[in-house]
Formats: C-alpha cells, sequence, structure tokens
C-alpha cells in the first residue's frame, strides 16, 4: 500500500519537475478529472525542427499522483518528437510510475497529465487521437 | 471518551444489526464514516425485502390474485407510514421516485415549465447539492427565467438579509434549498424561507435527503411545498425515494413521466390522468424497494429521531474537538448547534484524495471530493474538501481512529 505514495511519487509531488508556464508555446492544452477536481494545463516549445520537443512545463493543482505523475511525464518526454510522444502508451507511463495494483480511479489521476499532453500535441500537429485514447478530451474537459 | 455514558441510543447494541459493519479492511476493522453519501442497511431492512420477495410479491395495482394483493397492500402500507414519517397531512400527496433527485426534477419539470417565463426568478442557495441547483438553473433558462443564489457567510450559513435584494430583479416564483448542507452539514432556517417564499407568492422547494436520516421532520411545520427524500441515505434501500408535495399543486401539475399506470383514460384523442399519487408513478415502481424504505423509517423511529440527533451531535462536538489538535486541519462549517454530523475540512498542503487514500490504509472509509457541490467549493475556494459523517451506528472510537489516521496522513506527507 505505502508504494503508492513511495519516496520518488512524493519527491515529486513535493518538488514538481517542470513547473510553471511557457508564454508562446507551441502546443498547449489543459485539462481536468473531473471525478476530483485534480486540474493540469500543459505548455510544450518545440526544437527548431518543430517535432523534438525542447521544452515542456505545466501548472494544476490535484493529488499527488496527478501532479507527480506529471512532472515525472515532463521529464520523460523533453527531447522526444511530437510523433513519439503521440504514440507514448497508457503502460510506459504508468510503469514509469510504478505503482502496481494501483485502482481504477487513481489510474485516472495518473493518466490526466499523459491525456492533457496527448490532446496538445495532436491538436497542434492537427493528427487525430490514436484508438487507445479515443473520447478522452471529452473525459478530461481538455480545452 | 468524551462521548459516554448517558446516551439514549445505544449504537454499540443497533451495530449488531447492521452485517456490513463487522468486517475488516486492510486488517482493521471497518470505520464507516461516510453515511452523508448513503447509509448502510440493518438486517431488519434487508429481511422485510428478502421475505417480500419470497412471500409476496407482485405487480401493484393491477391483478386481482392474492399475490398481487398483498404486494400493493406492502407497497401503499410502506407508504402511509412513510407518509406519516414526515407528518404529511395525506398519504395520497407522497410519491414514490427514483430518489431526491428524481423528485426534484419532477418538480422543476412539472411544476417550473408550465409556471416559469421571462420576468420571474428562481432562487437557490449557494449550499446547493447540484441536485436541487442543475434542474433549477436547467428549467429556468428553458422558460427564460432569472436564476439567483443566496449567498453564504463566512460560518457557511445561508445569508438570508440577501433574499430582500432579489425582489427588485423580477417576481421571485421558487425559492429552493436544502434542510441540511451534504456538504458542510449547515441546518437550513427552512421556516423562515418558507413564510418569506409564500409572502412573496412564491412556492418554497425543500431538498430533504441530508435532513431526513436524521431530524425528526414535520413537512407542516416547516411550511415549505415541496420536500424531497431518498431511502439510501436512512438505512433503506437505493433506487427508492419519495417527493411530498401539497395537494393543491400536484394536482394542478402537470404530469412528469407518461406510460402506464398513471392514466384515467387512454384514448386516440386524448389522454387524462390518474389520480394522486399515481399521475406520478408511471410504470412499475420499485416494489420491494418501497417496502424496504418502509421498513427504514420503522428502524430508524424505533431508534428514535431525536435520540439519534442527540447522538450525532455528541460525536459532531467530540470530533471537532479532536479534529482541532491535527496540524494543519482546515475546518469548514458552521458552529455544532446549528449543524448536522458532518466533519468537512482540509489538511493544508494535501489533497483530499490522499487524505482518503491513507484513511482507507487504515480501515476508515470517508469522502473526498466537491460532494456534488462544485459552487459552494468555488464559494470556499477549493477543487475538493474532506468529508467525515456520521449515523446512528457511528462510535466515539472511530473518530479517534479518524484523528489518528490524519495524524499518519501528516506523516505521509511529512
Amino acid at each position: 500500500m505505502e508504494d503508492l505514495y513511495r519516496e520518488v511519487i512524493l519527491d515529486h509531488y513535493k518538488n514538481p519537475r517542470g513547473h510553471g508556464v511557457i508564454e508562446d508555446a507551441d502546443a498547449t492544452a489543459e485539462g481536468v478529472n473531473p471525478l476530483c477536481g485534480d486540474e493540469v494545463s500543459i505548455y510544450v516549445a518545440f526544437d527548431e525542427d518543430g517535432e523534438t520537443i525542447d521544452e515542456i512545463k505545466f501548472s494544476g493543482r490535484g493529488c499527488a499522483i496527478s501532479q507527480a505523475a506529471t512532472s515525472m511525464l515532463t521529464e520523460m518526454v523533453k527531447g522526444r518528437t511530437a510523433a513519439e510522444v503521440g504514440e507514448l502508451s497508457k503502460d510506459e507511463l504508468l510503469e514509469e510510475v510504478g505503482i502496481p495494483n494501483m485502482s481504477p480511479i487513481r489510474i485516472k489521476c495518473a493518466l490526466l497529465g499523459l491525456g492533457v499532453l496527448k490532446v496538445a500535441l495532436h491538436r497542434a500537429k492537427g493528427t487525430p487521437l490514436p484508438q487507445e485514447w479515443a473520447g478522452l478530451d471529452e473525459e478530461f474537459q481538455v480545452r | 471518551m468524551a462521548v459516554g455514558a448517558d446516551l439514549k441510543l445505544d449504537a454499540r447494541a443497533l451495530r449488531a444489526d447492521f452485517p456490513i459493519l463487522a468486517q475488516e479492511i486492510n486488517g482493521k476493522p471497518l470505520a464507516y464514516l461516510d453515511s452523508a453519501v448513503t447509509a448502510q442497511k440493518p438486517r431488519q431492512v434487508l429481511d422485510a425485502m428478502t421475505q417480500f420477495y419470497e412471500t409476496s410479491y407482485g405487480n401493484v395495482h393491477r391483478g386481482v390474485y392474492a399475490l398481487a394483493e398483498r404486494a400493493t397492500e406492502a407497497f401503499e402500507g410502506a407508504r402511509e407510514r412513510i407518509a406519516r414519517f414526515v407528518n404529511a397531512p395525506s398519504s395520497r400527496e407522497l410519491i414514490f421516485t427514483r430518489n431526491a433527485t428524481e423528485g426534484l426534477n419532477l418538480v422543476a419539470y412539472a411544476w417550473g415549465l408550465t409556471n416559469l417565463g421571462p420576468g420571474d426568478l428562481v432562487v437557490v442557495t449557494e449550499l446547493e447539492h447540484h441536485s436541487n441547483f442543475v434542474p433549477w438553473q436547467y428549467i429556468a433558462k428553458r422558460t427564460g427565467a432569472g436564476f439567483r443564489m443566496i449567498p453564504l457567510t463566512e460560518s457557511g450559513e445561508l445569508d438570508i438579509d440577501a433574499l430582500d435584494g432579489f425582489v427588485a430583479d423580477g417576481r421571485v416564483k421558487v425559492v429552493a434549498t436544502n434542510l441540511v448542507s451534504n456538504a458542510l452539514g449547515t441546518i437550513n432556517p427552512v421556516e423562515r424561507l418558507s413564510a418569506w417564499a409564500h409572502e412573496h407568492d412564491a412556492i418554497m422547494v425543500v431538498d430533504g435527503a441530508q435532513a431526513a436520516p436524521h431530524l425528526a421532520i414535520d413537512v407542516q411545520a416547516l411550511g415549505c411545498d415541496f420536500f424531497a427524500f431518498s431511502a439510501h441515505k436512512l438505512c433503506g434501500p437505493s433506487g427508492v425515494g419519495a417527493l411530498w408535495g401539497r395537494r393543491e399543486l400536484l394536482e394542478a401539475m402537470e404530469p412528469f413521466n407518461l406510460g402506464g399506470h398513471m392514466i384515467r383514460k387512454v384514448q386516440f384523442e386524448e389522454t387524462t390522468w390518474g389520480d394522486l399519487p399515481h399521475k406520478f408513478e408511471a410504470g412499475t415502481s420499485p416494489i420491494a424497494e418501497a417496502v424496504g424504505f418502509g421498513a427504514a423509517v420503522d428502524y430508524i423511529s424505533a431508534a428514535g429521531l431525536e435520540a439519534i440527533q442527540r447522538h450525532e451531535h455528541e460525536l459532531l462536538s467530540y470530533a471537532l474537538e479532536r479534529l482541532a489538535d491535527v496540524p494543519g486541519i482546515v475546518l469548514y462549517g458552521p458552529a455544532p448547534e446549528r449543524r448536522a454530523g458532518i466533519v468537512s475540512f482540509n489538511i493544508e498542503g494535501i489533497h483530499p484524495h490522499d487524505v482518503a487514500q491513507v484513511l482507507d490504509w487504515e480501515g476508515v472509509a470517508i469522502r473526498a471530493g466537491h460532494h456534488c457541490c462544485q459552487p459552494l467549493m468555488q464559494r470556499l475556494g477549493v477543487a475538493a474538501t474532506n468529508r467525515a459523517s456520521f449515523y446512528l451506528y457511528t462510535l466515539p472510537e472511530e473518530i479517534d481512529r479518524l484523528a489518528d489516521g490524519l495524524l499518519r496522513v501528516r506523516k505521509v506527507f511529512g
């Protein structure tokens, strides 16, 4: 049980990486988890190639899982291309977050940041959301 | 123990009636502190429903055979007891619904669509559950009526003085409030609001979902026109509730759901409606659930609503005292004298979901979220709160476990 709030999660929660806002971001979106009111906004700036994530920041408030997972996400995706991140699977992030047997409710908390990022990137690129994430923008009320 | 021997209600003995409470969660005895969301069920209610299914089940008001008669008798008997439970002048004014929400929707649609229009005002409160907020907001928008909210004072009580200010904005036609707030526990001055509403020729609609389980209800003394409540919060089954309404209003209203059972005569050209309460009970009702609802009303009446209220008040005072010692705690809601057994709080810097998660490890079940009160959360400036709520089976040591659990929360997030 204690795994849920193990050291690394609490560290990311208390000292979130990439916390902040990018003015004039190339891709941005915000979403909420209506169940518990977690909020995440994500801002992405691309490299000169217009594909590689040069900088990523997020702001928001919510439970430790949602905020720590988003913080970890920013570290995972920096330097990867929009196309790569667009294909990034739920499992890959959940593995990184590293909590076994998370309840479905908490899994949603963990996936909020990734969902918002995906919508931001696909919108910026004008590509549709992959099958695994269809309907996600509505679920997280992404704007 | 601060709550002790002089209680008239013997919570420890009553607990033997609730099989679900005798279990362990995560290796700890279950401390169920979320009765405001739904109450647990005593054996008496479960037995009444099983026995009904095993001996008397049939559809009501239809067949002429013995089972149909027995079922009708049990169903209508429950209606009569539930009507008495809220001191309704007549059981014909007591309509079975799915829950309090459906009762409130019934009034908003069946009364509101006909009686509201441009220039009219619907007044709700910032303290409303979405069930008595969203239907009115929607029907007001659809009919062109205005929509206003009675604001809250700092202590989480209605600022009644604001009412007179609304009169300049339009004809107030509806005042809608809860009797007890599910989020803060505030007991609202419904008698005063009813008097004000009637002075202005408005109807008074009361969401009684959180009140009926905990306070003795007298709809005539409250002076309201409609009173909606749910069985599941007062130890009854889910899937059934009741709406009491003043007869002349119900009779003048259009129907809400249409179909079987609610008609007098159906012809190609036209259909006429049945008498009360059938006019508002289209289709097959939740029959066994209504029987269970009746058994639940019997059960909590036998325990005594005053004894329940006193018990919860003692628990509330004890909880406020214990929780005040938790570092970083922020408590919401009015003084215990004007509050039901609900404690809403936050721990600084720790999200309610994380608080509730760690408490679950300790076997302590509380609610974390917006409690279907987003306007109130907005008013409090928070996304969510933690909420512990009590009922007749709650023990003081469960509050000790809550307080100790919160210290563990602090430790985890240290």
